[in-house]
């Protein structure tokens, strides 16, 4: 980390001073690639409801582990949300009804299911407010550790599923014809999602989250005109709108998580005029 | 369609053939197939014709292996009496989102590979997909988004990709759906031309009945069961064909 720390000492800003800043600069760079990598699976399997609602679970999840006292709720919450992911899966394979209907249901049960426990003995919620709105500069540098090794895992995963898994969301008869089990494709999709959203949901925010998993490969689809585009402008949105959001937050005072959100959603809609022009 | 001359006696000697017997299916309480028997060989082509709801893609759906049935589907060549069956599946009028970056070539190197679309493409496998398209007149499609595609160009898109690898049975759902006139007569055409340069089989569900006598070995007529099967102009002139399509209320 201090080869980190003294690479901007030079730069004539007041943050360079500021470790916590170089700590949340780290750690947006290791996420927004997760989010740009997700994001375009997540937009072309049209699950953005889904995940979400992944966000939602995963603060019953918190709301859990500090009900149980534990040290670190947010593991709590990583189980809660796999099992969520992989019960929805089921769920949604079982049952007549559309995938919007089932996952209105899970997600405005796991909601309240979160406040409840939240508010259980006449708690007071505000020690649950920095899971909704997030907090990047309290991001420790053994987190961004964690971080990485994520994003180390999520990327091997891709490189070795991502064509089944472009093909499942596309065309799941076709997949399935050509011997792609769907369902093994969709839960380890699922799975991932989850535990990426509840391990960025403390830095995030649940409330702006899905923004981060929604508008890159949103926007990358008004310009792409391949899968290598679409991958490429969606991690690059990520990372220009994250690094960007970090500093414009800083600098005038406001939630980063949001500011992120609000950049992207500027790129989007950019990036929807230039569409015509593209294609 | 000729190769029965050579089996006097029903058999499949030295021809490849694929045969389907006392084939049933119940979904919950629903009898959706009930005893379906078919025989056919390899070049044949053969369209499954049947009214709405007449398990049509059921039976697709056993022979491709993603349906529980009873009964027997067995494949057989001269080498080897009992071999495994390599299907190509061309599905049923896929919408694909307009909006999604996906080319022909992403397509391609998703299925035909297990290499992740949005690498660079090495130069070899780009010239095997310019060789599978070429085999349907369709090289010029390779940078094309799938959702840009007419009907008949996707068609042909996903008739490339179930040749690829070549097997010996190829199974269509409905091919000309959403294709025009021109287009159909040259997929059919193309069709015609596979099965031959190939040797393969060709099973397809179609409600287009213009095209049977002119390029279908043999048609059966499916509903439940098998009803008739045999040439088309013998199952088109049928009762159980009037019957099927308009005392049945079926739709042609």
């Amino acid at each position: 980390m201090s080869i980190w720390y003294a690479l901007f000492n030079w730069l004539p800003f007041d943050w360079v001073t500021l470790n916590f800043m170089k700590n949340a600069l780290l750690a947006v760079c290791v996420m927004a690639p997760l989010f740009g990598i997700l994001s375009t699976s997540i937009v072309t399997g049209r699950m953005s409801f889904f995940s979400d609602a992944l966000g939602h679970s995963a603060f019953t999840g918190i709301a859990i582990g500090v009900l149980c006292g534990l040290a670190a709720p947010i593991w709590a919450a990583v189980a809660l949300s796999i099992a969520f992911a992989v019960l929805f899966t089921w769920v949604r394979a079982k049952t007549q009804q559309a995938a919007d209907t089932v996952i209105g249901v899970f997600s405005s049960t796991a909601v309240a299911l979160g406040i409840f426990i939240a508010t259980l003995g006449g708690g007071s919620f505000t020690k649950f407010n920095s899971f909704l709105i997030g907090d990047i500069l309290s991001v420790t540098p053994a987190e961004i550790g964690l971080l990485a090794l994520v994003l180390a895992a999520v990327v091997v995963l891709w490189i070795l599923f991502s064509s089944r898994i472009l093909l499942t969301t596309i065309h799941p008869q076709l997949a399935s014809s050509r011997g792609i089990s769907i369902r093994r494709s969709e839960l380890l999709f699922t799975c991932v999602i989850a535990v990426v959203v509840t391990l960025a949901i403390s830095w995030v925010g649940l409330l702006v989250i899905n923004s981060l998993l929604v508008l890159p490969a949103a926007a990358a689809r008004n310009v792409a005109k391949n899968m290598r585009q679409y991958v490429l402008f969606s991690v690059l949105a990520a990372l220009v709108c994250s690094i960007a959001g970090l500093f414009v937050s800083y600098e005038i005072g406001c939630s980063t998580g949001a500011t992120i959100s609000l950049l992207l959603a500027i790129w989007f809609a950019l990036s929807s005029l230039l569409r015509s022009r593209v294609q | 369609m000729n190769h029965h001359a050579h089996h006097p006696h029903g058999g499949c000697g030295d021809a490849c053939c694929l045969r389907v017997s006392d084939l049933s299916v119940r979904l919950g309480t629903d009898q959706i197939l009930e005893h379906v028997s078919l025989h056919m060989h390899c070049g044949e082509m053969v369209a499954l014709i049947g009214p709405n709801g007449a398990g049509k893609s059921t039976l697709i759906k056993s022979i491709l292996g993603q349906q529980t049935y009873e009964g027997t589907i067995t494949f057989s060549t001269p080498e080897h009496p009992s071999q495994r069956l390599r299907i190509g599946y061309v599905p049923q009028s896929p919408a694909f989102d307009r909006a999604d970056p996906v080319t022909v070539q992403d397509l391609f190197v998703s299925c035909v590979s297990r290499r992740p679309a949005f690498l660079p493409v090495p130069r070899a496998l780009r010239e095997k997909i310019l060789a599978c398209l070429k085999n349907v007149r369709g090289e010029g499609l390779i940078d094309k988004r799938i959702g840009t595609l007419s009907g008949g160009e996707l068609q042909r898109v996903l008739l490339a990709l179930a040749l690829e690898p070549m097997p010996n049975l190829l199974i269509l759902d409905e091919p000309l759906s959403g294709v025009d006139v021109e287009g159909m007569a040259l997929l059919m055409e193309m069709l015609s031309d596979i099965r031959h340069t190939f040797d393969l089989s060709i099973l397809m569900i179609t409600h287009d009945f213009t095209m049977l006598a002119q390029y279908v070995d043999q048609v059966v007529l499916l509903d439940k069961t098998v009803l008739r099967s045999g040439t088309p102009a013998d199952v088109l002139d049928s009762d159980e064909f009037l019957q099927a399509f308009h005392l049945g209320g079926g739709q042609a």
